[in-house]
């Protein structure tokens, strides 16, 4: 059986958010450059020419493309013929994020306790893993730093199984609205729809890595992505919110079964530095 | 055309700005976000001496990343604002003049704006390299401990900006949209 050893995984960990920090994945370019030939607004081209720079500065002087270097996400699909030849598969990770953030001049964004010290880790730890078994022997890691702003942006609402198709788009379409400018548009919606309350967040999360351009491969869902694409660059709120046609990139939506009385919905928002890259191993 | 704006910011100034117009401002700045701003609040409370003059200051709401050797100050784009929203009434009410953020302000704090005749400025979030670019010195003047957090004043030249709350009450947020949105 194949071995992976912690220091193979610190490693990975540590050049894959190296680079996603600095590194805007060239699907997000290329719509950034879709996006001047269909933005009316001149603030709003003046947003996406700012960024278009940005991207070439941050890679040219391998800075990171956003202050916010954010919360490290990692997904982690382990096959199962693969044997973990260490400790602490967790620690491993963390110490991965550790090394990137400060070898990367990253902003450490992470305090130890949500409500009373709020005390900074001053290491970006720990990080957010999503640990799944998979058929196969390989490990492919996906990592995902997320920032702040858009997160806070997010939205779960359990529906009524009654309120159907156009409850979702009410309520992804409402997150939308609501969030106006704040989380940096244009953004990227990642909806979960069914299974639980978490594992709807979860998958509107994981959405959130699909490339643009690519839809669920259910045509119903896919048709839907559709729809609620060009409802939302109706909203009017444009590049960072200035007024304007490009509200959002994409919208993807990733589903699961769920209980004969629940409809969860959950809208994960990603703001323009949609940054994640990821390894197979 | 862009406004060029050089800070302190004095009611002249202030008074030339309305929303939807691209300035560059040069002087300058001070940095505080969340955690500075809470203590800054506290401060006042307490009828005590803030660590920076605020009469004509300018607050950006920006966390940056740590300079590299050689480096002034590492990314540096801006946060969103309404996190600061409790305190910045308190602010302005101190002489406060600028906030440079992005994202929609609270009722009270445009409100503020207008009373105090302050402005409201929000850059590109995002674009953290770009914006770095233009911040020639950087040196932290309080709360060494808050890391990200703590209180720097930057220098900076023909730092890219565009007002969104002017001392006449408009908003540049809502404006915008309203330009711009297709209704059925």
């Amino acid at each position: 059986m194949k071995k992976i050893t912690e220091e193979q995984i610190i490693e990975a960990i540590k050049n894959l958010f190296l680079d996603a920090g600095k590194f805007l994945p060239e699907d997000v370019y290329c719509a950034f450059e879709n996006s001047l030939k269909v933005e009316e607004s001149p603030l709003g081209r003046a947003v996406l020419e700012q960024l278009i720079e940005n991207k070439k500065i941050a890679e040219n002087d391998g800075m990171a493309l956003c202050q916010d270097t954010g919360f490290a996400v990692v997904f982690v699909e382990w096959g199962t013929r693969v044997i973990f030849d260490g400790k602490d598969l967790f620690e491993a990770v963390n110490e991965g994020v550790r090394r990137a953030y400060k070898d990367g001049y990253y902003r450490k964004s992470i305090v130890n306790d949500p409500l009373f010290d709020r005390k900074n880790t001053g290491d970006n730890t720990p990080c957010l893993l999503h640990f799944e078994f998979v058929p196969g022997e390989n490990v492919r890691i996906i990592a995902a730093p997320k920032g702040g702003g858009s997160e806070n942006m997010s939205a779960i609402k359990m529906l009524r199984p009654a309120d159907g198709v156009e409850g979702v788009k009410r309520f992804v379409i409402e997150t939308v609205e609501k969030a106006g400018g704040n989380p940096c548009p244009p953004i990227i919606v990642g909806v979960g729809i069914g299974g639980t309350f978490e594992k709807s967040a979860y998958l509107a999360k994981k959405a959130l890595l699909r490339e643009i351009g690519e839809h669920n491969k259910d045509d119903r869902y896919a048709n839907l992505e559709r729809e609620l694409l060009t409802e939302i660059n109706k909203l009017g709120i444009g590049p960072m919110g200035f007024g304007g046609r490009v509200t959002a990139l994409a919208v993807n939506i990733e589903y699961y079964p769920c209980h004969i009385a629940s409809l969860p919905v959950a809208v994960n928002i990603q703001c323009h530095s949609a940054r994640h890259k990821e390894v197979i191993l | 055309m862009i406004k060029k704006i050089n800070t302190p910011l004095s009611d002249e100034i202030i008074s030339q700005l309305k929303c939807g117009d691209l300035v560059e401002i040069t002087g300058v700045i001070f940095t505080a976000r969340d955690a500075a701003h809470k203590r800054l609040v506290e401060l006042i409370k307490d009828g005590k001496e803030l660590p920076f003059d605020i009469r004509g200051a300018v607050i950006y709401y920006v966390g940056p990343t740590p300079a590299k050797p050689g480096q002034v100050i590492g990314s540096a784009g801006p946060t969103t604002s309404y996190r600061m929203d409790p305190y910045a009434p308190v602010l302005l009410e101190k002489g406060l003049k600028g906030m440079i953020g992005k994202g929609k302000r609270s009722k009270e704090v445009r409100d503020a704006i207008v009373k105090y005749k302050g402005i409201y400025f929000a850059s590109t979030g995002g674009a953290a390299a770009l914006l770095a670019k233009h911040i020639k010195s950087s040196e932290i003047v309080a709360y060494e401990d808050l890391g990200p957090e703590a209180i720097r004043k930057l220098y900076v030249e023909n730092f890219p900006a565009i007002v969104v709350n002017d001392i006449y009450g408009n908003d540049l947020y809502e404006e915008g949209v309203k330009r711009y949105k297709i209704n059925e």
